[in-house]
């Protein structure tokens, strides 16, 4: 099947084989990033989650991201449970919002700093 | 009358481009240089851009935009620059004389060794577009729904439809959806989308959200609020196809129709523009027709990736510091046009005598598979880069080795050639 490289914004159209949900090999991709990601997306397509959360008390909404990708299947359970998170400022970034979101094992965190209004 | 306070460099905005050049300029031992912002925090428009793949290329690593701003913020801090914020400038002058006012300053008025521009880019409006209908509200460029949605913390409405398919449209589908609401349609008028592959994979593709290619919107309904457009099928000459027409009931249109670099600046201080890009015409010292003003970033040509803007604006912020020291001679120059495919080179001149490397960036005209870019020198090929796809979506980039820029005779063009 074909697919496009999301890891960087080169987009490398990529052919992979896949045969019984194994990767057989991957082709068209200009460096090693494009095999590791075909090999992921084929068999357990992940992505990046950001949002914006409220933030009682404070300058501006915050800004969030999952620290590493998560299933592609769970980003709207991960947008309802952030949607549930209360906050209150100061915030800072690198702080921890949510952890182990939807049971994924991975952490939320903030991207920015919010003071307090 | 106000006093004139000298600077040896001054820039203008604090967003990425600017950050950069400061940093830059302060690393050559610069310590008179200031930074003017007219928002109230630096950081530019990565502040409102919180999705992630920023600074790939520069830290290796894949940042939001609030993290990429923010290396360059505590660098910049970290080395004592000065950062007036809620600043305003209001005139530079070809004598390099930059006039500003803030609330909390008042006038003030600035002499500067060198001046860096770095205002970034508009979006283009709804008026650019001559788009027939009512004038409704709920019309919104995508970057200020971004702004709205990301900063100021409101969401701009529930069923959207967007027009054109620049990144800042494609991201915004998708933290439109992600926040809740219901994204019918992107349109593009052209056969391709100006965005990036990735983007078109990871916010319209995950989400479902069907791309128009070739069609645009050809009526806009609705009394107080918008209630529906009007999408429809255009020909080989763009113009809508009568009986094509596809009906979205909306509350929401976002445009995000193109960028155009922010100059009013800068035409003020005298500097030419290029009618290619919009911005100033430079050499490869990202210096601008008037001596001692320099220009990078956005306002300079409109960019895809924030890194070229960082490694440009270091350019800029390098060269600026030379030119206040008086270590940066003027002096004649090759032209360099641009060719058969190719928009926008930049920069459009390159100093005799120079032995520095020369990135030479500009936007093919149209989608090129197998093809290459082609630098010539008079009758001489001096440059070539092939690769498997050129879209003017991605800005092309060919450098010129110091060897092969100290031994041009003769102006640069740059070409596509289909192999």
């Amino acid at each position: 099947m074909e697919i496009t490289c999301i890891s960087c914004p080169v987009g490398c159209r990529l052919s992979v084989q896949v045969e019984n949900g194994q990767v057989l090999s991957v082709g068209g991709n200009a460096c090693p990033r494009g095999e590791i990601y075909a090999r992921q997306e084929c068999v357990d397509p992940r992505r990046m989650v950001t949002a914006v959360i409220p933030v009682q008390g404070g300058l501006s909404p915050l800004s969030v991201k999952t620290r590493s990708p998560i299933a592609k299947r769970l980003i709207r359970p991960c947008m309802r449970a952030l949607a549930e998170v209360e906050l209150s400022a100061p915030v800072e970034a690198g702080q921890v919002v949510l952890s182990d979101v939807c049971g994924t094992g991975v952490d939320i965190v903030a991207t920015k700093s919010v003071e307090r209004a | 009358m106000n006093d004139v306070r000298h600077v040896d460099v001054l820039v203008i905005g604090a967003g990425p481009a600017g950050l950069a050049a400061a940093i830059a300029a302060r690393e050559d031992g610069i310590e008179s240089l200031l930074v003017l912002e007219r928002e109230h925090l630096p950081g530019g428009i990565l502040r409102q851009c919180i999705h992630n793949g920023f600074g790939l290329h520069r830290f290796k690593e894949e940042l939001t935009g609030p993290e990429y701003a923010q290396r360059d913020i505590d660098r910049a801090r970290g080395m004592g620059i000065e950062i007036q914020t809620d600043t305003t400038v209001l005139s530079v002058a070809e004598d390099r004389t930059v006039t500003c006012v803030s609330a909390a300053r008042g006038l003030q008025i600035f002499r500067a060794g060198a001046v860096v521009l770095a205002m970034g880019c508009r979006e283009r409006p709804r008026g650019a577009l001559g788009t027939p209908g009512t004038r409704c509200a709920g019309i919104y460029s995508a970057g200020t729904a971004q702004r709205f949605v990301n900063l100021e913390g409101y969401m701009p409405g529930k069923r959207v439809v967007i027009l054109g398919s620049g990144d800042i449209g494609l991201i915004m589908a998708r933290r439109m959806t992600l926040q809740g609401a219901k994204v019918l349609a992107c349109v593009e008028l052209m056969p391709f989308s100006s965005g990036l592959n990735r983007n078109i994979v990871q916010c319209l593709n995950d989400y479902d959200i069907p791309l128009y290619l070739s069609h645009t919107v050809v009526d806009i309904r609705g009394r107080e609020r918008l209630s529906s457009v009007s999408v429809a099928r255009v020909d080989a000459h763009r113009r809508p196809i009568p009986g094509t027409e596809i009906e979205f009931e909306c509350d929401t249109l976002l445009l995000s129709v193109g960028l155009i670099p922010e100059n009013e600046l800068s035409e003020g201080a005298g500097v030419m523009l290029s009618p290619a890009t919009s911005g100033a015409e430079v050499d490869d010292t990202l210096q601008t027709s008037v001596p001692g003003i320099f220009a990078c970033g956005n306002v300079l040509h409109v960019h895809d990736l924030v890194d070229h803007v960082s490694s440009e604006s270091f350019r800029a912020g390098h060269a600026a510091a030379a030119y206040a020291r008086g270590d940066l001679p003027s002096g004649k120059t090759w032209a360099v046009r641009d060719g058969e495919g190719v928009r926008g080179t930049v920069p459009q001149r390159i100093r005799k005598g120079s032995a520095q490397e020369v990135h030479l960036m500009f936007r093919p005209a149209g989608v090129y598979r197998g093809a290459a870019c082609v630098v010539t020198c008079g009758d001489r090929e001096i440059a070539r880069k092939r690769a498997p796809i050129f879209t003017p979506g991605e800005m092309a980039v060919i450098s010129l080795k110091p060897d092969v820029v100290a031994a041009l005779d003769a102006d640069v063009t740059v070409h596509m050639e289909r192999i």
